[in-house]
């Protein structure tokens, strides 16, 4: 029923995200395992649900096969687990576009999922050894330096001290300073996809085709992109995907002359911006909470308060230019 | 075939591109930062200032200018035309020579390097041998005379720098030709200076720092001369006449020697200290010059008396009966005379370390010619700029006249240096240049072609009683005073209260009116009246708190107003003032001349004034609760900021110290800087703090009827829009204006809002106010629907009107990690054909990088690199015209003027010719060699110009903090 778009990335194509986003908050009790096994065990969980809810069967089976070809352990450590209701799901930190990159590098995407978490990480300048047509050359990179405990990235266990930072949503960070580097990934945090060269080369992601050849030394050194960019990736992925990465801005419009409201009604649509262009059901409570906490910091003079009519307050952001 | 069509639709776009933009960094206004060097050439009539930084400028009649860069990163110590040449040589404290010439290429005059030279000594000889302390250019023109710290003095071919060897004077030959008990058992030292004899150039001086001095002949190859000083020598002047040699000693004095004769060793004649009595200080610098009939003039350049006036920069010109000591702002550089051909001093010309004064010395009481260029735009430090293009004549005039009268202390002479032809063709429109200043002035520059020339002043320190005296400046020049001072030049750093500051300035030239807002966040309006006026400016308070409770201002105070009515000088006069409270710096400001409407933001909020019947239409808070820096006025966040900069400058200091890239290199690997990767949270420290304030006549509810509409966009990402309703014309005076509030936006990214902008029907910005009532705009396209442009540090958003929604973006921080610090709207014309222009976004971005971003469809089109990323003060200073040009800071004292667009390049285009060669040899002096002055201190200054670029950063930061990057200042402070 559902053509299999996505790439063998774990969580990439818009069903995977689909599908990654309905986990349930209790897993992340295991997410601050060891690299990589998490990923898996993710996985594992993705097809006990196909078991029970046959939710998106087709593209599951296949994946299936490869979480098997990643790592053995996945069967022997499978705790028994509850699986939540599909509304309590939300979307989780992943590894995307496994299939189109160098083994040795790693595309990682943070969700934030609305919290107030921040992302957790520090970057510095570096030198970095590249292979070049000249033979070895040092070239300045920008490397990840520390990991707030607790933090988002840490949780995810996806990145690591002194991982070295290729590109940041698609867009490579070579010739950039430290405070455009920082810059960008701030500007991208609400969907942020940083490309790395992870110092420990052991947990790389193995392909299945060749999964005899390649060790975690990995041919490719020039940090270039032999490979596609995420953006053209992105594109090619269709609009659902654009959508999730976008926020949207809060737009409360009035007819003057204003009829003051004490309180500003219920919105009648969700806001959270992560909720954005998705289901709607479930939801609301918490949306809730979000829109009151911006609007308190949006009107301080409860004098200059604007009518808020139902309905009135919108969202917007479905139609994105790169 | 789809293809092959994209394909050809792109390269036409190229091509267009091509034809509408084009970066070039054209002309310096202002003066030169930290300037090192003067020389003179009297045969060209071009002056040539070096600096501290390697720079070389030649400077002629109005609008012929030349710049020129060594390569080496040193200080120019001397600068040196050749007689009857339009080469010139600099000496740099590298103790490296560098030749000029001034070629002609397509009709035109370069200033291109042509040779460079260091000496070399003989084999195993000290540095000092070879270190050259003085320069003459000969008037042969094809010798370079080189004295050296050793005492040599070598002999060079020029232009090849070729080294004439058999013809040195060494130490050696002229110890042998003067008697033994001045040249044998003393050290004659360094060669302090060599000078040409007016009447027989192959006769020179060379005069020893120990004061011994021998007239060389260059035929004969020996002394013919001695002159026994025994002072330290300072400097020294061959008369016109060739019978006299003055020479000026560091103990203050100065003495006159008779060199006619025969006798071999010279007579003094005349010892003077003129300053005496006491200890004096060096003179370091002597001219004499004949008048045709009478007295010659004398210049002295200091030997003020050591401990009441040493830190005087005096020049003291004495003639006849009349002696000045002219009391200059800052330190002494050089100077020279202008001479009418051969005949009298016609204009004294100093440079000083802040300024260049020209002192006409034909016209009783020795007035300052107003210069044309080289203008300290800093005399008080700047602290905001404006510029506002195509100047209507009417107004134009009206400012000029009100410019003539303040200058009418200023000598009627004209310019007196005429070199070089200006062909730089008329510039197409008039334009100004507003810019502020710390003491609460606003200088109004012509900007319009290659001379920064200063047109009109308005002080606006006259509304508020401040505490400085104003009898504070009569107290000199009493009668008999010794030395008898006169303060020349403008250079003024001392600011008599902060608080008077400009921060933002809006004119209109349509209507002649003028806002200009301050540090104390004082808003005075201001109209142009051609005569005076006494009058009183009643103040309105703007409350901009509203109640909100818990908040207290630590800051300054509100400026206290002058009750009594105030007389006003033709020019603009004050006739309305808001002050807000609290009194925080202002830091938006817009005017709309056809509504009468001033509209004024702060840290705190907003407000809109209605001029006309002087009352508050709107006040607004924008103040987030957790917002408590913003109460703490700007003097405790200044002290840290101070801190941090500080510190990271004492870090970078000491690394330069040593060896500046190991060291920074080893800095990186133990301790390397971090950046925490933190989303932008809505606690951030001044959300409310409004950045832009836009007018707008646009559909803000409905989409069949417009109405006037305000905006304001906050350092939160928030943008409120209100909608105003303005009485009838006929009861514009009693019927109030009112505003409803319409629209709130929050940008999800919550970068801060730099500029909010409405696109007509056509995608075209909407005109000025008043523009299309003077026929000179388009009206906008009120058809079609209109929309909105929010421009955030970190995207280009249009949206819908009247329903605000997305229509489309440029995410520039996510795809390029630069944030826009500057953003303005351009008229880009084609240079192919007149009739086709675009209008775009013109953006300066946080990295240093030019922009051009189309409209109305927010694509990047060009980027230039323009300002080193680390020029905070540079970037925060830059300021757009109208049609593809700018202006931003390369220090405290000079504008760098850019242009982005192909069609609209002002440049200088100037041709200077070989002069014809007079014969005449009174005609041409040798240079003054006074360079010698800044040689020895040169090494010292360098050390603190890190430390004034320290203050200057700092007070930038200060002063517009506003233009802040307000993460990269937590950043310093991490």
């Amino acid at each position: 029923t559902r053509p299999a778009q996505h790439k063998s990335g774990l969580l990439y194509s818009p069903e995977c995200n689909r599908v990654s986003y309905k986990f349930s908050p209790v897993k992340s009790l295991f997410w601050s395992g060891e690299k990589g096994f998490h990923l898996l065990f993710l996985l594992s969980c993705v097809s006990e649900e196909v078991d029970y809810s046959s939710y998106g069967t087709h593209s599951l089976t296949r994946k299936k096969k490869a979480v098997v070809a990643l790592r053995n352990d996945v069967n022997r450590k499978r705790p028994h687990i509850r699986i939540g209701m599909p509304q309590d799901f939300r979307p989780v930190s992943s590894i995307i576009d496994v299939d189109i990159l160098p083994e040795s590098h790693r595309r990682v995407r943070l969700y934030r999922h609305g919290s107030d978490k921040p992302l957790g990480f520090y970057i510095r300048d570096g030198t970095s050894v590249r292979v070049t047509p000249h033979g070895l050359e040092k070239v300045p990179g920008i490397f990840i330096s520390r990991m707030v405990p607790g933090g988002l990235a840490e949780s995810t266990g996806l990145l690591a001290v002194n991982d070295e930072v290729l590109e940041v949503n698609g867009i490579e960070v070579t010739g950039k300073t430290l405070d455009q580097v920082t810059d960008m990934m701030i500007a991208n945090s609400h969907n942020l996809i940083v490309t790395v060269k992870p110092v420990n080369q052991r947990n790389n992601v193995v392909r299945a085709s060749r999964i005899s050849g390649s060790s975690g030394q990995s041919s490719d050194s020039s940090g270039s992109t032999g490979y596609p960019s995420l953006s053209t990736t992105a594109m090619a992925t269709g609009a659902d995907e654009l959508e999730s990465d976008e926020e949207s801005d809060i737009v409360i419009e009035s007819t003057p002359p204003p009829a003051p409201v004490e309180h500003p009604s219920p919105p009648t649509r969700p806001l959270s911006p992560s909720l954005n262009g998705l289901s709607h059901h479930g939801t609301l409570r918490e949306s809730n909470d979000s829109l009151h906490k911006i609007l308190s910091t949006m009107r301080t003079d409860p004098r200059h308060s604007l009518a808020l009519p139902r309905g009135g307050v919108e969202e917007d952001g479905t139609v994105i230019t790169l | 075939m789809k293809r092959f069509r994209r394909h050809g639709q792109e390269s036409q776009r190229e091509r267009i591109k091509q034809e509408l933009y084009g970066f070039n960094k054209t002309v310096e206004h202002g003066f030169p930062h930290q300037p090192s060097a003067l020389g003179f050439s009297p045969s060209l009539q071009l002056l040539a200032i070096g600096t501290r930084s390697g720079a070389i400028k030649l400077y002629g009649g109005p609008g012929v200018e030349f710049m020129g860069l060594h390569d080496e990163n040193a200080a120019v110590t001397q600068v040196h035309f050749l007689p009857h040449q339009v080469e010139l040589v600099t000496l740099l404290d590298d103790n490296s020579l560098h030749m000029w010439t001034l070629r002609a290429h397509h009709g035109v005059s370069e200033l291109l390097e042509i040779g460079r030279f260091t000496l070399t000594g003989p084999p195993g000889a000290p540095p000092s041998v070879t270190c050259v302390t003085a320069v003459l250019a000969h008037s042969s023109g094809d010798l370079l005379l080189l004295g050296t710290e050793g005492g040599h003095v070598f002999v060079v071919k020029v232009p090849g720098f070729r080294e004439l060897e058999e013809r040195n004077i060494s130490l050696e030959k002229v110890t042998n030709s003067v008697p033994e008990e001045y040249g044998g058992r003393r050290i004659l030292e360094h060669v302090e200076s060599l000078q040409e004899n007016p009447v027989n150039q192959r006769q020179v001086l060379i005069g020893y720092g120990r004061g011994l001095m021998v007239i060389w002949d260059l035929d004969s190859q020996s002394a013919i001369k001695h002159i026994p000083a025994t002072q330290q020598l300072e400097s020294v002047w061959w008369t016109e006449d060739g019978g006299h040699v003055l020479s000026s000693h560091s103990d203050g004095s100065y003495c006159r020697w008779k060199v006619a004769g025969d006798d071999p060793q010279s007579e003094q004649e005349k010892s003077e200290v003129p300053y005496g009595h006491f200890p004096c200080k060096a003179i370091s610098k002597i001219i004499q010059l004949p008048t045709e009939q009478g007295p010659p003039f004398l210049f002295l350049s200091g030997g003020m008396p050591r401990a009441s006036y040493g830190d005087r920069h005096c020049i003291s010109v004495i003639h006849s009966k009349t002696h000045v000591a002219l009391d200059f702002t800052s330190r002494i550089i050089d100077f020279f005379v202008i001479r009418d051909g051969p005949g009298e001093p016609s204009a004294l010309v100093v440079l000083v370390e802040e300024e260049l004064v020209v002192i006409d010395l034909q016209t009783e009481g020795w007035p300052v010619i107003q210069t044309p260029y080289l203008v300290p735009l800093h005399c008080s430090a700047i602290t905001c700029s404006h510029h506002v293009s195509a100047i209507p004549l009417k107004l134009w005039e009206r400012v000029l006249s009100a410019g003539a009268l303040q200058n009418t202390h200023y000598s009627k002479k004209p310019w007196p240096m005429t070199g070089g032809q200006n062909l730089a063709p008329d510039p197409p429109q008039r334009d100004l240049l507003l810019t502020g200043h710390e003491d609460g002035t606003v200088r109004f520059w012509d900007a319009s072609g290659v001379c920064l020339y200063p047109m009109y002043k308005l002080s606006t320190a006259g509304v508020f009683l401040t505490d400085s005296d104003p009898n504070d400046n009569l107290n000199q020049g009493t009668e008999g005073e010794w030395p008898p001072f006169r303060k020349v030049g403008c250079f003024d750093p001392y600011s008599d209260d902060p608080r008077l500051g400009i921060q933002k300035i809006h004119l209109c030239k349509y209507s002649g009116y003028l806002t200009v807002a301050g540090t104390a966040g004082q808003i005075l309006v201001l109209e142009l009246n051609d005569e005076a006026a006494e009058q009183t400016v009643e103040a309105t308070v703007a409350d901009l708190l509203q109640g909100q409770e818990g908040f207290r201002w630590k800051g300054h105070t509100r400026l206290e107003v002058r009750e009594e009515p105030v007389t006003f000088p033709p020019g603009f006069q004050p006739f309305a003032l808001v002050q807000c409270q609290p009194p925080a710096v202002v830091t938006a400001l817009t005017l709309h001349s056809e509504w009468k409407l001033v509209t004024f933001g702060t840290s705190h909020g907003f407000g809109l004034y209605d001029y006309q019947q002087k009352n508050n239409v709107l006040v607004r808070c924008t103040l987030n609760p957790s917002d408590q820096l913003a109460m703490e006025g700007p003097l405790s966040r200044v002290k840290s900021i101070k801190k941090s900069l500080r510190q990271s400058f004492r870090r970078i200091r000491r690394s330069r110290v040593n060896d500046y890239r190991n060291v920074f290199l080893a800095e990186m690997e133990l301790a390397p800087v971090q950046r925490k990767i933190e989303p932008r949270s809505p606690d951030d420290s001044f959300t409310g703090l409004v950045r832009t304030l836009y007018f707008a006549d646009t559909f803000l509810s409905d989409s069949s009827h417009n109405t006037p509409s305000l905006w304001a966009g906050t350092n939160g990402g928030s943008v409120f829009a209100y909608q105003l309703r303005l009485p009838p014309v006929e009861c514009r005076g009693e019927d109030p204006v009112t505003a409803h509030p319409a629209k709130e936006i929050q940008l999800m990214h919550r970068a801060p809002v730099v500029g909010i902008l409405v696109l007509d029907g056509h995608g075209s910005p909407l005109p000025e106010p008043l523009e299309v009532a003077h026929d000179l705009a388009r009206s906008p396209d009120m058809q079609g629907s209109h929309s909105l442009l929010v421009i955030s540090e970190e995207q280009f958003k249009v949206f819908t009107l009247p329903k605000v929604s997305a229509k489309m973006k440029l995410k520039l921080t996510a795809i390029d990690g630069s944030r826009v610090r500057r953003v303005g709207v351009a008229w880009f014309g084609s240079n192919r054909t007149d009739d086709y222009g675009e209008s775009g976004l013109t953006v300066l971005t946080n990295q240093g990088d030019l922009h051009v971003v189309s409209l109305p469809g927010v694509k990047l089109q060009v980027q230039y690199p323009c300002i080193r990323r680390e020029d905070v003060s540079g970037i925060a200073s830059c300021v757009f015209t109208k049609h593809g040009q700018g202006f931003y800071l390369i220090s405290p004292s000079e504008f760098e003027r850019f242009s982005l667009s192909a069609r609209c390049v002002v440049e200088p285009r100037s041709l200077v010719e070989v002069p014809s060669q007079t014969p005449s040899a009174t005609l041409p002096r040798a240079l003054p060699d006074g360079a010698s002055v800044e040689r020895s201190s040169a090494r010292r200054v360098m050390e603190h110009a890190l430390l004034n670029d320290e203050s200057e950063y700092l007070r930038n930061n200060q002063t517009t903090l506003t233009e802040l990057n307000l993460n990269q200042l937590q950043h310093l402070c991490e």
